[in-house]
């Protein structure tokens, strides 16, 4: 799938629900293949009596990994140049996490967008921005 | 983070998909890969994060070497880390075990990532990863204290010493674990 200017307006946008009643298990794949083996992502113990959290949470790279996802299912494979968001709240097992893109200019054969994911209750987790080449 | 060979392979794209329920056949199939506008299996856009499996210094992973972990086993935690992270290590978090040198045991998280790409990484690649500090700054948080943040710039290049990914961490310590309500 490729995008093409021609066919992008301004406000255009792509949800997809990345990750729904997100799993421990997921968490601790994430910790397997990327190798942050940080207990507070995974430790039930840990996670609770030495830092302080209600539950183990997932790390923000797995929050920008799912969000990724839907960057690349809307732009295509291989066509992200650029990719950065800010982690604003932090996202829990039981989370179902739905990301955004919206298109906010197009210019020179790229598409840059805003990026969104939020959980459940409308609370943005993450935000950024993103570009990609388009056709 | 130094990393002197990260080997972009097939089976550990495989396995970084499957983690972000990714089920798109160009993480996992050669000859799909192929005739798709990349031409090869290319990595996700947020994989290079798993250099860290090759950093021999990483600090969030469990050593071999006799020096314990963080986790809990018979209690909630067994080990205190004897190193301090260094300032370009805070990507992901930067310690949260050692409670006495952060205060509340909240220790450091992950406030922003964000990429450039060059080009995006494929199996065969060889990347070499070289890290430098960014700016460090302060802020006062309403939900979890002092906030200190530390960027950290890391330089993905290939084989050829091209420039694949360059990489910005940010870090943020802060002073108590953060306020859920």
């Amino acid at each position: 799938m490729t995008l093409k200017a021609s066919e992008l307006n301004v406000g255009d946008t792509y949800t997809e629900t990345v990750v729904e009643d997100l799993k421990r298990t997921q968490i601790v794949m994430y910790a397997g293949a990327s190798g942050d083996y940080n207990p507070v992502h995974t430790d039930e113990p840990f996670a609770t009596k030495v830092a302080g959290y209600p539950t183990v949470f997932a790390h923000g790279m797995l929050t920008m990994g799912l969000t990724g996802r839907m960057l690349t299912n809307y732009v295509g494979d291989g066509r992200l140049t650029e990719f950065g968001v800010r982690f604003t709240s932090q996202v829990f097992p039981g989370d179902t996490l739905q990301s955004t893109a919206t298109v906010e200019s197009i210019e020179n054969g790229l598409v840059n967008l805003s990026v969104t994911t939020t959980n459940q209750n409308g609370v943005e987790v993450a935000k950024g921005t993103a570009q990609a080449r388009v056709e | 983070m130094a990393v002197d060979k990260f080997s972009i392979e097939a089976s550990h794209i495989m396995m970084f998909a499957r983690s972000i329920g990714d089920d798109n056949q160009i993480y996992y199939d050669k000859e799909y890969a192929a005739d798709a506008e990349p031409g090869a299996i290319i990595a996700p856009p947020t994989f290079v994060q798993a250099s860290a499996q090759f950093d021999p210094t990483y600090g969030l992973r469990p050593r071999v070497d006799g020096i314990g972990w963080m986790g809990s086993g018979s209690n909630p935690t067994s080990a205190i880390r004897r190193e301090e992270p260094k300032s370009e290590d805070t990507k992901s978090g930067d310690g949260e075990g050692n409670k006495q040198r952060r205060g509340g045991g909240g220790g450091g998280l992950h406030a922003e990532q964000r990429y450039v790409y060059h080009r995006h990484p494929k199996v065969g690649d060889v990347l070499t990863a070289s890290s430098r500090p960014g700016e460090t700054w302060e802020r006062v948080g309403r939900r979890s204290g002092k906030l200190v943040f530390r960027e950290s710039v890391t330089e993905y290049r290939d084989q050829n010493g091209e420039l694949v990914v360059t990489a910005t961490s940010v870090g943020v310590s802060t002073e108590r674990p953060v306020d859920q309500k």
